[in-house]
């Protein structure tokens, strides 16, 4: 019993405690009121049920948010990824091309890597705004946010390309021959490839150190610009990965509406995972479940028939109550008013005066 | 003096903080008009009990009668309705607000809906005139001095309510006129019936203006005794807790640097300084010496500093080091050099608040180390606990966020971060600031050693008689200008003085 317990404290001091408890009630609440909601079944060699969907839509989502998680630790903000998702997206379809016949202009690898390279770079270019210029972030990704709708038009020529090649539907739904949705294996590498760089080399530690006091930082010797540079250039690489996958849900580069208001989901699920707005500590696992959880509440509201016009509003009410949850000072607030005896703990210290 | 009643009675004060026992059974008395100082090591609960008593913390047993009436202050703003206002250490008011701004910032004036400018100016004025001060109250915070910044936030503090006053370290960033400025407007409020709780580690300024002495040690009640009646020794015997031998004794043999000045210097700098923060100057440092860098505040002896450890490029000039010619131009390169430097704020260059003790120590060396090495888990604790163990940090484990330390730990911390790189040139910049007398004696004597292991060592300080223990040479800094050299003979007060005041350079020769 005594055993239990201590293990119950520890699970509860983790940081992701408390973003796995908002998950599990809205998967909870499911398993209440939507029937079959966590049946699946096989079609055609994939598997295919609302536990899929739910992993295959978050798949943008959690690749915004594991580069938002590191640019949020340190101190800044990107409210340019959604406009980047529409660049990359554009730059794929524009190389592969909308021929009826379906035969690509260019290979589709080069389209990839194309579209990859052009977001480093983006990503890069508000490193630079960061770094070097020190504008603060909000303002200096701002730029981007705006200009880059522009650009992505610019690219596909103010037109909607729709793309006929087949692979192109590849990495926004199945790949012939793997069971689970495509984009669980993007995003399985990119997480792999973060959390390796963050926990098996110093950079989580520098970028924990530059995000609390980056003056300190940059007097113990860490070169605090460089690393923004590259946090800011792993968001922009992140965000043209997520901009491949949304283009190829749609097999159309859409300048205007690809990836439109990601980025605040992007913020939303850092936030949700627990992680400190104002940066330092940080869980990249958090915000991948920060981001399952809004992908979640979407999907439940769509199977319960509320209708896209007001499901912001619900979704903001059940985002506000996950908040709470995980906020220390609500809990012990919430913790007094069920008191037995109904005094705060503050009147008991008190009383035992 | 006489036993008045006392306005403010603390009596069995506990609070407990994760793995630290900070007060237990702490009582503590203060009477109207008296001036009573705290005094205490670091880590003994001088702030803690501040912290406490002003509702920043909530204590875990204990009363607190302000008046004969039981008290128990929820946040700060609370303690100051309720009469008790208190002045830190670091000026925590908005130095891109006016001064008359920032004295009614949160309650200002109103009138027909809208914010009275007019009469917050006037009644700014007003206030500051009550300490003596006149100054353009429209002006922002920041185009004054640190002191007379203290001065708005004591005016802020009286503002608001005055029964009781409390000044955490007041005096720890000003010179010695600003320091009896400040004891004027302390006695002019001492005798207007105010209590003025005064926490400082300097002793002489202790025995200028204080009525009484309350001494805490590891978070217990030494005592309370009459300044008058308690000598200077027995009170640095009590705050430490056993008998003074060896702090005024302990000297450094002053080595015949003419030996090592003929060697290649470690670090030459020839010419070099900073456009708008230090002129250009030459100044060699060689191994196993302390040279020591002495002048007022704001001189240009942290700039100087700065330059030669790359967080300033030198504009013009040459560095060397061992003979070569190198360009200096961050901390990293600096780094690359087996230099290091512990700043002067502790608090936004040093620490690093949020993370633990182990972090904040391996930091540098890993910065050294490069992004790619990282230092395996095993290796960081291991380094971690011998240097808590070395350098004695009190800390209640090495997963300690840095945060929850005593600031002398807290300098201790930085200092292992430096010590851990194993440098050849150690600059440390005011490292005994705000740290209690045992720790400082430490920390002296630790430089004294490091030199004569070979280190070498640059030694910044405000305390003179610090510098004329530990150092073998004084760089004189006046005005960004590196006006003299100071060896040998010429290593007593009065030349230092002398020469800093801008007499003759030689005028003890």
């Amino acid at each position: 019993m005594q055993g239990l317990k201590d293990r119950l404290k520890r699970w509860s001091g983790s940081r992701l405690f408390w973003p796995l408890v908002g998950l599990v009630l809205v998967l909870f609440f499911n398993l209440i009121f939507v029937e079959g909601f966590f049946s699946i079944e096989m079609k055609d060699g994939h598997l295919y049920g609302r536990i899929i969907d739910i992993v295959k839509n978050a798949g943008c989502y959690m690749l915004l948010a594991i580069g938002m998680t590191l640019v949020v630790a340190t101190g800044g903000i990107d409210i340019s990824v959604g406009s980047m998702c529409a660049i990359s997206g554009a730059v794929m379809a524009a190389l592969v091309g909308g021929e009826l016949s379906g035969i690509p202009h260019h290979s589709y690898g080069i389209a990839i890597a194309a579209a990859l390279a052009v977001s480093v770079v983006l990503g890069l270019w508000n490193g630079f705004l960061v770094a070097k210029l020190e504008i603060q972030p909000v303002v200096a990704t701002l730029i981007l946010m705006v200009a880059g709708r522009g650009i992505a038009q610019l690219v596909t020529q103010g037109q909607i390309i729709t793309v006929y090649y087949k692979p192109y539907a590849y990495l926004g739904s199945f790949t012939p021959g793997l069971i689970l949705p495509t984009s669980i294996f993007i995003v399985a590498i990119v997480l792999t490839m973060a959390l390796v760089a963050v926990k098996k080399t110093s950079l989580g530690l520098f970028i924990q150190s530059a995000g609390i006091n980056r003056t300190a930082t940059r007097y113990s010797g860490i070169n605090v610009k460089k690393l923004i540079y590259m946090v800011y250039g792993f968001c922009g690489l992140c965000a043209g990965v997520a901009g491949l996958v949304i283009s190829s849900m749609v097999k159309a580069a859409d300048g205007n509406n690809a990836g439109l208001g990601y980025e605040m989901d992007a913020i939303l699920a850092v936030a949700l995972g627990g992680n400190s707005m104002n940066g330092g500590r940080f869980s990249i696992m958090g915000s991948i479940i920060g981001a399952l959880i809004i992908q979640s509440i979407t999907t439940t509201m769509y199977a319960l028939g509320v209708s896209p016009q007001v499901l912001p509003v619900v979704k903001a009410v059940v985002v506000i109550s996950i908040c709470l949850i995980q906020s220390d000072d609500f809990r012990r607030v919430l913790a007094d008013l069920f008191k037995k005896d109904g005094r705060s703990q503050h009147e008991q210290v008190a009383v035992k005066l | 003096m006489s036993e008045t009643s006392p306005i403010l009675t603390m009596t069995g004060i506990c609070k407990t903080f994760p793995g630290v026992r900070a007060l237990s059974n702490v009582d503590f008395k203060l009477r109207a008009g008296e001036i009573h100082a705290l005094m205490g090591e670091n880590g003994a609960g001088k702030s803690t009990l501040i912290k406490v008593l002003t509702g920043v913390d909530k204590l875990d047993a204990g009363e607190i009668l302000l008046d004969s009436r039981s008290i128990l202050a929820k946040s700060p703003q609370h303690a100051q309705e309720l009469g008790i206002s208190t002045v830190y250490q670091e000026v925590n008011l908005c130095a891109n607000l006016t001064v008359a701004e920032n004295i009614f910032i949160g309650r200002e004036p109103v009138r027909a809906g809208k914010i009275d400018w007019k009469e917050i100016n006037k009644r700014a004025k007003k206030v500051l005139e009550r300490l003596d001060i006149e100054i353009d109250v429209t002006q922002t915070l920041d185009t004054y001095s640190v002191a007379v910044q203290q001065m708005v936030a004591i005016a802020r503090a009286l503002d608001i309510s005055s029964k009781v006053l409390i000044l955490d370290e007041p005096t720890s960033s000003l010179d010695a006129h600003e320091v009896k400025k400040l004891f004027e407007v302390m006695r002019k409020l001492q005798s207007e019936g105010l209590g003025i709780i005064f926490v400082t580690h300097f002793l002489d300024q202790v025995y200028e203006i204080s009525d009484r002495i309350t001494v805490l040690r590891n978070g217990e009640l030494v005592g309370e005794y009459e300044t008058a009646l308690l000598p200077k020794v027995q009170l640095v015997s009590k705050m430490i807790g056993k008998v003074l031998d060896d702090l005024s004794s302990f000297n450094k043999d002053k080595k015949t640097t003419e030996d090592a000045r003929r060697e290649t210097p470690y670090v030459s700098a020839k010419g070099v300084g900073h456009l708008g923060s230090i002129n250009p100057f030459d100044l060699d440092i060689h191994k196993g010496e302390v040279l020591g860098l002495v002048g007022l505040l704001g001189s240009g002896r942290t700039e100087t500093a700065r330059v030669i450890f790359g967080i300033d490029k030198a504009d013009c000039g040459e560095m060397h080091v061992q003979g070569n010619k190198t360009v200096i131009a961050s901390a990293g390169d600096a780094m690359k050099h087996s230099m290091a430097f512990c700043p002067e704020n502790r608090k936004t260059e040093g620490i690093i608040s949020e993370l633990s003790v182990r972090e904040n120590i391996i930091l540098a060396l890993q910065a050294k180390r490069g992004v790619r090495k990282y230092i395996k888990r095993k290796e960081q604790e291991k380094i971690a606990d011998d240097y808590i163990r070395l350098l004695n940090i009190k800390t209640s484990g090495k997963e300690q966020l840095i945060r929850n330390l005593s600031g002398g730990n807290q300098q201790k911390v930085i200092l292992a971060r430096w010590l851990v790189t194993q440098p050849d040139l150690l600059i440390l910049d005011e490292p005994t600031r705000g740290i209690d007398v045992g720790t400082k004696a430490e920390i002296q004597k630790l430089i004294v050693r490091l030199a004569d292991e070979g280190m070498a060592v640059m030694f910044i300080s405000s305390e003179l008689d610090e510098l004329l223990r530990c150092c073998d040479r004084l760089a004189v800094i006046r005005d960004r200008n590196k006006i003299a050299e100071l060896t040998g003979g010429e290593l007593n007060e009065e030349v230092v003085m002398h020469t800093i005041a801008g007499g003759e350079n030689n005028a003890g020769a």
